[in-house]
């Protein structure tokens, strides 16, 4: 069980629980109305399932903080359905399911270290680095002077992520991508 | 005015608030009233459900409105007044809240909420003049929004347009305030700013109700771009009726576990003299928001308030 809250603690960034699921105030504002009570209305978004909804809370509403933290452990080799992962620290390991994963599954290579979520200590997702560097592994090779079929093409990465970048990537070659929007940011220089 | 990419300094906005007060003041100075100061510290201030005072000391208070002392005035033979003044209401905090923040208020006496939304017109078109003036035309964007005529809503239309039902006298109170703040309000003063008027009877807190129609009371609200910028009533002035609203009010503190506000008794007993008449008042910070098209409270005053 999180901290007892009341309407008054609300705010941008607040987690709480209900029920039984974590929820974040993406969005706040407090309302009273000409001489009515004081309304706090809130956007939440579900933090496993990312579906988001408006509620509003009046003055005297309680309300459970969500128990949850943040782990760094490092991504270990996916089998089956499970992705596995190991703290750093304690070496203990846990795994998610390709569904708790979701689309994170596009850049999670062996020893990736990653923001493991725990609410009320059991895991439900995954934070990424905002980038990572992944190896191309597959490309059509570029005819020099082919630029009729636009700036970029489509390439293969090891994770098996699709994706667009331009012409000049080649097989073997690493970039970098931004995994907030899954875009290539830039081509990393081979050591 | 496109906030994002021509944000005016805090030179600029407090210049324009300095203006829009000194226009304030020659508006009413214009118009024949009297501009009063009456007490920050009172001993009892108006019984409201959901408005909290903050304590000096035992037994007296920050005045939450200048509102009790502006009508004792009136009852003792003044007949139009005005006053800009600090008032204080504790745990009021947000983007168009502040704890501490300045009234304007006036009064009328035999009037009613009509003339009062003439005030607002006329206060408003004349404000807007004077800071065009003051600033060479920078707040040029609002003109033909104050020129234009401006929407008259019942709550009743209001509700029945935006929220898709129709409140009545014995609504719940909790129910209409969610509606209000989800679906009405954000539709209210497009372009230009509106009225929202007759409040169901269990709303009223000191506005009379309406002799044709006693299920609604002569209360109204000006909006404008979705903010609350004033309230406005014909004033009750019927002592028995008035200590029987400040009870309710009370018995409805109690319920929410809030320390009830001691009978303001001499306001009660100068009520008897009052003859009719209408008051309202304007969030001064609020309007200088709206006329400059500041994003929130904090951008309009010198030094915002600490967040809780």
């Amino acid at each position: 069980m999180g901290t007892v809250l009341s309407a008054a603690d609300l705010r941008k960034g607040l987690k709480l629980e209900i029920d039984g699921e974590p929820y974040l105030v993406v969005d706040f504002e407090f309302s009273k109305p000409g001489k009515g009570q004081a309304l706090y209305r809130c956007r939440l978004k579900n933090m496993i399932t990312g579906a988001q909804f408006d509620r509003t809370y009046r003055s005297g509403d309680k309300f459970n903080g969500a128990d949850l933290e943040e782990q760094d452990m490092q991504f270990l080799y996916e089998q089956g359905d499970k992705y596995h992962f190991m703290s750093t620290s304690t070496y203990e390991q846990l795994e998610l399911t390709g569904d708790q994963v979701g689309d994170a599954r596009n850049y999670l290579t062996e020893n990736l270290m990653v923001g493991m979520l725990l609410f009320q200590g059991r895991p439900i997702g995954i934070n990424l680095p905002n980038f990572v560097e992944l190896k191309v592994l597959q490309a059509d090779p570029w005819i020099k002077g082919d630029t009729a079929s636009g700036a970029t093409k489509p390439v293969t990465l090891e994770t098996g992520f699709v994706v667009q970048v331009p012409l000049f990537i080649e097989e073997g070659q690493v970039i970098k991508l931004d995994t907030r929007t899954g875009s290539y940011v830039e081509k990393v220089k081979s050591a | 005015m496109d906030w994002k990419h021509h944000s005016p300094s805090r030179h600029t906005l407090l210049a324009a608030r300095a203006s829009i007060i000194r226009a304030v003041r020659d508006f009413f100075h214009g118009e024949g009233f009297l501009e009063v100061q009456t007490p920050l510290v009172t001993r009892s201030p108006a019984p409201e459900p959901h408005i909290d005072a903050v304590t000096v000391e035992s037994g007296k208070y920050l005045a939450t409105s200048p509102e009790l002392f502006m009508k004792r005035l009136l009852a003792s033979g003044f007949d139009k007044i005005f006053q800009i003044a600090p008032v204080f209401r504790k745990g009021e905090r947000g983007r168009i809240h502040h704890p501490e923040f300045t009234m304007l208020e006036w009064y009328r006496l035999h009037a009613d909420y009509g003339d009062l939304q003439g005030d607002c017109r006329r206060l408003l078109e004349s404000v807007h003049d004077a800071m065009l003036n003051d600033s060479q035309g920078q707040w040029a964007e609002d003109r033909s929004a104050l020129k234009e005529p401006w929407d008259v809503y019942t709550v009743r239309d209001a509700f029945s347009r935006f929220a898709g039902w129709t409140p009545g006298p014995d609504t719940d109170q909790e129910a209409f305030e969610v509606a209000l703040v989800e679906k009405v309000e954000p539709r209210l003063g497009f372009p230009s700013p509106c009225i929202l008027k007759d409040y169901p009877a269990n709303q009223a807190a000191l506005a009379r109700l309406k002799p044709q129609d006693p299920s609604v009371a002569e209360r109204f609200e000006l909006y404008w771009k979705g903010i609350e910028l004033a309230n406005g009533f014909s004033e009750l002035t019927d002592p028995r009726e008035q200590r029987e609203r400040f009870e309710a009010a009370n018995a409805l503190r109690v319920r929410n576990g809030l320390l009830p506000y001691p009978m303001p008794e001499e306001f009660l007993e100068t009520l008897t003299e009052l003859p009719p008449c209408a008051g309202i008042a304007m969030g001064v910070d609020r309007l200088v928001m709206v006329l400059t098209g500041a994003p929130d409270l904090d951008a309009v005053v010198a030094f915002p308030p600490a967040c809780p």
